[in-house]
């Protein structure tokens, strides 16, 4: 199994431990991930705001340069370069002045693009592709009697996504129950963080990553799972500002990624794990025999 | 005492302004709303906002361009598609958002040192300059811009960066920047954003 790999930009920095986690994992399971080359940023929701039509070139240079290169399947792991690599390739379908737009740009560098990339998210890919049976017999080490909230986001399931609900997504409960955790009921699952409102607008932004840690307390979660890096940024770097606005709801938040490499017996370093402002509790050491 | 008129006549309404959104490939439905206000009441934001979605997609439709642009509502939609997927007539509120941010922006009639059109201006800066984005530079030079005391407030979510070894201070850049650049000023002016209103 090989795919073309879109980190994106957060995936280097805020979010490297996504991308540590991710490509252990990966490579664990014989996936093989290809880096794409030369990527460039997605434009993500800001670009949008600024020029639409130079926010669809940025998208479809990737989708373009995917298609020559192969594979075509483009892993995507990250939720707004997700949305945004799939929403351009609705757009060019959709709109033929978008498509116009997107032709002149890449005949610039004599590229083309003909709609055949496939922008996957790795959920998708480990639950439909991969197999939760392949992933069940990885696990050394079953996350038995940790309590996770699955918590989704927005902008994977809404309004794109062809692999699971906009609302009551099932994917990753059905992962992580593979793994052997405890999977909350969480109702919270695909309501939004705040996006980038938590460090521009913290009045409005901030409250709703609160309300989704407080509610995760609330349900008696050790630690909330999360697809997305703003979110785990959201979810994890603002406890100091949010305990002293509304009180404390110190819950960690993890990548599901690291949580599968924990199952499949990596040590948390080598996740990216001490990267969390608020740490994981350890797990106990006993090993599974095989 | 300031006295200001609370209704809005004939004479406020920008002729063509919806008719220009309408245009905008996937704006298209906004003609067939219902003013349901299942938008508002999925929207997470709406409680923050001046107008409700509800209220901007009326607006909008009735040419209220300059009430729609200066109001807060447009930047406080954090584009989670709630609206977009619930709403009944197939309208993309969410697009909608984007449509009426760009004009916004390209009019320059947000209000100054409001920190979100700041930050998605600085961000397409970098993304034009070198192609992708180290988000803590962008966010220093947002804190530059608009509100440098910030920085002072989040000293410690800083220094958590370091100590995790997510601050990183070395710019990520594309090989090929020449090749974006050609690619950008196909559809572009050459600049992102439009000048700043006072």
């Amino acid at each position: 199994m090989k795919y073309s790999y879109f980190p994106g930009c957060s995936l280097k920095g805020l979010g490297r431990a996504y991308e540590e986690s991710l490509l252990p994992v990966m490579k664990h399971l014989g996936v093989e991930l290809v880096e794409l080359d030369d990527w460039n940023c997605c434009g993500a929701t800001a670009y949008m705001s600024v020029d639409e039509a130079q926010a669809a070139v940025l998208a479809a240079r990737n989708l373009a340069i995917a298609e020559q290169t192969g594979p075509q399947d483009l892993l995507t792991p990250c939720s707004a370069c997700y949305l945004v690599l799939n929403k351009t390739q609705h757009n060019i379908t959709d709109f033929p002045d978008i498509k116009t737009a997107v032709h002149r740009a890449l005949g610039t560098a004599r590229m083309t693009y003909s709609g055949k990339t496939n922008v996957r998210h790795p959920l998708d890919v480990l639950v439909h592709d991969v197999g939760l049976d392949v992933i069940k017999e990885k696990v050394v080490r079953p996350l038995k009697g940790l309590k996770v909230a699955p918590y989704y986001g927005c902008q994977v399931v809404r309004p794109y996504s062809t692999f699971d609900d906009d609302w009551n997504p099932t994917t990753m409960d059905q992962l992580l129950a593979t793994l052997g955790a405890e999977v909350i009921h969480y109702p919270l699952k695909t309501k939004c963080c705040g996006g980038s409102l938590t460090g521009t607008v913290p009045e409005a932004g901030l409250r709703l990553t609160y309300i989704l840690l407080k509610e995760a307390a609330r349900r008696g979660a050790d630690v909330v799972a999360t697809i997305c890096p703003l979110c785990q940024f959201n979810l994890d770097a603002y406890h100091d500002q949010i305990e002293r606005r509304w009180g404390p709801a110190r819950v960690p938040t993890v990548y599901f990624t690291q949580l599968m490499g924990l199952a499949f017996g990596f040590p948390p370093r080598q996740l990216g794990l001490q990267r969390n402002f608020v740490p994981m509790k350890e797990l106990p050491t006993e090993r599974v025999a095989g | 005492m300031q006295i200001k008129r609370t209704i809005k006549y004939e004479a406020d309404r920008v002729r063509g302004f919806s008719k220009e959104i309408m245009s905008v490939s996937g704006c298209e439905q906004l003609q067939s709303c219902i003013q349901c206000g299942t938008c508002s009441g999925t929207c997470p934001l709406s409680i923050y906002m001046d107008f409700s979605p509800r209220q901007v997609m009326a607006m909008v439709r009735a040419d209220f361009k300059n009430e729609v642009l200066t109001s807060t509502t447009i930047w406080l939609c954090a584009s989670c598609y709630a609206c977009t997927v619930e709403c009944p007539r197939k309208i993309r509120i969410t697009d909608i958002m984007y449509a009426l941010k760009q004009r916004a922006i390209q009019e320059g009639i947000y209000p100054r040192r409001f920190p979100i059109p700041v930050l998605a201006r600085e961000f397409s800066e970098m993304v034009r300059r070198k192609g992708r984005i180290t988000e803590t530079l962008l966010v220093m030079r947002l804190f530059l811009k608009a509100n440098w005391r910030a920085v002072f407030a989040s000293w410690r979510q800083g220094l958590g960066l370091i100590r995790t070894g997510r601050f990183v201070l070395r710019h990520e850049r594309i090989e090929r920047r020449a090749e974006l650049d050609a690619m950008l000023a196909t559809v572009g002016d050459g600049k992102a954003g439009g000048k700043e209103a006072s």
